[in-house]
């Protein structure tokens, strides 16, 4: 007698949601594929290869005439300053905003129970306001205010310093009101002003956080007005905008390879000031 | 001859101590075809070396080792590794990735016999599941064939590790602490599957144990390591409760303060 | 009578004190070096000009036919963020394992040197260049995403295996396998959840860029804001703006809910 078991089949049952994951994956790539138009084979075709190898044999050697070291020395600079520029008016307009949408420093919290009305719709708009000005990408706001402001580096700082001023308030609220509660309630009962509470209660606990977390955007920043030089907010960005318009292929490499250099210290110099200020 | 190591020593590099020293100190041991031992000693006796230097993941520093008539460092990388595709180490840890499914677990012993195609498509659709059933099943566990390993407890894991010995191809078994996480009952029962697919297949089969007794009324043959060394090797008629004691004699005084007790074993970087 | 115990000393040290001055330092030069007019900035003419232009904004142009061609690039820059990532997670797992030191110390430095050059030049900046091969339009975007993403992915990566206890991938070898075949049977499933985890949190970053990247030519929301931008129509902008902070929020969202799935599972 042959028993069931020897003949028995015993069929994958993951392998039906595999074969309708992967269709699906299929149905989605399809119109995906179309619509970013990606076509690899243009890549090796005669005109692109030549525009390629005549763009890519001007990267050796890299330009470094006198002139222009010092030219991108210069505009290095800029881009650096106007990181530090932007990331420090962000800190200022942070602050502010912090403070009105941290629920942590509620005082009326404390006396009724529950938060007065108008104390609650102030929090929520200016919790909406952090959104707003984090959600918009940065080129976008320097489109805008390169309309406003003219080309240059006025933008650039601006751009940087809306933008990241959404994301540094939210980041400090989050650190704030998740920090130790205790202390900052029991100063604030004890009568002491919104503010104090932050300096002596709050802050003191998420000191190297905060501290991280900004360094970390600084870093961001330099990348972020590198990209907005493109659009004509200054620095070394709109420097390679000027030569990738004109092809000048040794230029290009050395604000590639200066730019490398810049981002590789700009880290250094952040995880310094972490592990000092940490 | 599956295995002869003559004055074989073995050395690596411990972590703890600025010199290295001898896992393994002038072992000599022949095992024919289709013999089944069990290895026996205190922890830090070198059994886990021991095996693995005959599954040819740790080289020799001094002395013989030849495997299925051939010396495996002597070889060239692919031939070594086709070599080792007749032998299957199984470790003490089962060596079965967690969120992985049992079924291929244990279908990865058939990888050796697999081109890198058929094994990506048994990774996509086990290719052969049937197989895996009936070795779980030898060991009550074919309802677990497409669990999660990391779903079962130790004692189940350590029997699936068994299955895959089970549908591999290997002539040799060398087995580290199969049993340990095991109740009685269920020790029993599987070292008497591991035994009658060794014996159905004529392959050597070379078994570490903690369980002395289990050691003592199963193997005919019993090889006794303390200290990187052979104590002793005969066959269990010969073997004496006084030989058995002075093999473990202070055991439980060598705590974490003794050098080779310490000595981690199980955290051998393999060779290839 | 109880004497009061002298203060105790400052927490604070002088080498972090000099560190702070220097930084302090930093941002006067920034600010000095930068001329900025902040008097003009703030002045009532600004402010006015200022509002007259926001004002341009609204309404929102939404026409139909308007409202279908950010269908449209919404489509085209969502396939170029997603394809893009899609291959930076292939690419990222192709390039860790030289970087995690399977193929020697070498080839580790060499290339988690190359890795951290892709992902030091912004997605942007890779897109100007590869419009030279590839063209306008949003297929350079695709790419400049994927080689950015490929040196972020690739370090994370090459982290996640380096962590990863070799037992059981070793196991397998011991016992015949061949290298590549226990990578995938042992290594991989280990870490996947963890790599998956990763990409999806970069495709929230990457719909961002994929955004913006069409301001230089290549394709997308991005090169419809230009356009209708230097064209000084602030409604069509003003709608293209909407529509990009409303897929970010969708993505964002389902990035999120994904990833949940993942550590559920």
């Amino acid at each position: 007698m042959i028993s069931n078991a020897a003949f028995a089949h015993h069929p994958d049952p993951a392998w039906r949601g595999r074969i309708t994951a992967t269709l699906i994956a299929l149905l989605l790539l399809w119109p995906m594929l179309i619509a970013s138009e990606f076509k690899p084979w243009i890549l090796l075709d005669a005109q692109s290869l030549g525009a390629t190898w005549h763009f890519l044999s001007g990267f050796f050697p890299p330009a470094h005439s006198r002139e222009f070291l010092l030219l991108i020395l210069e505009a290095t600079w800029q881009t650096i300053a106007i990181a530090t520029a932007g990331l420090t008016l962000a800190l200022l307009g942070a602050i502010p905003l912090t403070l009105l949408a941290t629920e942590s420093l509620s005082v009326s919290r404390l006396e009724s129970g529950h938060m007065r009305f108008a104390g609650a719709v102030v929090r929520q708009v200016a919790r909406w306001l952090l959104v707003l000005l984090r959600s918009v990408p940065e080129l976008v706001w320097a489109l805008l205010l390169v309309r406003i402001v003219g080309l240059g580096p006025t933008a650039g700082v601006l751009a940087i310093a809306l933008t990241y001023s959404g994301m540094l308030g939210k980041v400090y609220a989050e650190i704030l009101e998740s920090s130790e509660a205790h202390a900052t309630q029991s100063l604030l009962k004890n009568g002491s002003g919104r503010l104090a509470a932050l300096f002596y209660g709050a802050l003191p606990a998420s000191a190297s956080e905060l501290v991280s977390y900004t360094t970390f955007r600084w870093e961001c920043a330099i990348r972020g007005s590198v990209v907005m030089g493109f659009v004509g907010a200054g620095g070394i960005g709109q420097r390679m905008d000027e030569s990738m318009k004109m092809l000048a292929g040794n230029e290009v490499s050395t604000m590639l390879i200066i730019f490398v250099l810049l981002v590789a210290c700009a880290d250094l110099v952040s995880t310094f000031l972490r592990k000092r200020l940490g | 001859m599956s295995f002869v190591l003559r004055c074989t020593s073995v050395r690596y590099a411990s972590t703890e101590h600025s010199d290295s020293f001898h896992a393994l100190n002038d072992v000599s041991l022949t095992i024919a075809q289709g013999e089944q031992i069990a290895l026996i000693g205190p922890s830090g006796a070198g059994k886990t070396t021991l095996l693995h230097t005959m599954a040819c993941a740790h080289r020799t520093e001094s002395g013989e080792l030849s495997v299925f008539g051939v010396e495996p460092w002597a070889l060239s990388h692919a031939e070594r590794h086709a070599l080792r595709a007749r032998l299957f180490l199984a470790p003490q840890t089962p060596p079965l990735p967690p969120r992985q499914r049992v079924v291929t677990a244990v279908l990865a012993g058939c990888l050796p016999q697999w081109s890198f195609w058929q094994a990506i498509a048994s990774l996509v659709r086990p290719s052969d599941p049937d197989t895996a059933y009936d070795a779980l099943a030898r060991f009550n566990l074919q309802d677990k064939l497409y669990a999660r390993v990391d779903r079962l407890s130790g004692g189940e894991r350590q029997r699936c590790g068994m299955a895959r010995l089970l549908v591999s191809k290997a002539d040799a078994f060398l087995v580290d602490e199969p049993l340990s996480a095991l109740d009685p009952t269920l020790a029993l029962q599987t070292l008497a599957t591991l035994q009658q697919e060794a014996t159905s297949r004529n392959a050597t089969l070379v078994c570490s144990l903690h369980q002395v007794e289990l050691a003592l009324s199963h193997f005919p043959r019993i090889v006794g390591l303390r200290e990187g060394r052979i104590v002793f090797d005969a066959p269990r008629a010969a073997v004496t409760e006084a030989m058995i004691a002075e093999l473990y004699r202070n055991e439980k005084h060598t705590g974490q303060d003794d050098p080779v007790a310490t000595q981690a074993d199980t955290h051998i970087t393999p060779q290839f | 009578m109880n004497q009061r115990r002298a203060s105790p000393s400052p927490i604070i040290e002088p080498a972090t004190i000099a560190l702070l001055v220097g930084m302090l330092a930093l941002v006067c030069a920034s600010f000095y070096s930068l001329t900025i007019q902040w008097g003009e900035l703030f002045s009532a003419d600004a402010m006015r000009s200022s509002l007259e232009f926001l004002r341009g904004f609204a309404p929102p142009e939404l026409a139909w036919t308007f409202l279908v061609k950010i269908a449209g690039g919404t489509l085209e820059t969502l396939s170029m963020s997603t394809l893009g990532t899609g291959i930076a997670f292939v690419t990222g797992i192709a390039l860790a394992l030289p970087a995690s030191g399977r193929f020697g110390s070498v080839a580790r430095s060499f290339i988690r040197l190359v890795l951290n050059i892709l992902r030091s030049i912004p997605e942007l900046v890779w897109a100007v260049i590869l419009l030279i091969a590839a063209g306008l339009g949003p297929f350079a975007g695709t790419l400049a995403l994927a080689v950015h993403t490929t040196g972020v992915l690739g370090r994370l990566f090459a982290d996640a295996l380096e962590n990863l206890p070799p037992a059981h991938e070793a196991t397998l070898r011991i016992n015949g396998a061949s290298p590549i075949t226990a990578f995938f049977y042992a290594s991989l499933p280990q870490i996947l959840p963890q790599l998956m985890s990763y990409t999806l949190y970069r495709w929230e970053n990457n719909i961002r860029a994929a955004a913006i990247l069409g301001v230089v030519g290549a394709g997308g929301l991005g090169q419809m804001l230009k356009y209708h931008l230097s064209l000084f129509q602030m409604q069509q902008a003003a709608s293209v703006i909407i529509a990009m902070l409303l897929m970010i929020t969708v993505v964002d969202a389902a990035s999120f809910w994904l990833r949940r799935k993942l550590t559920g599972n």
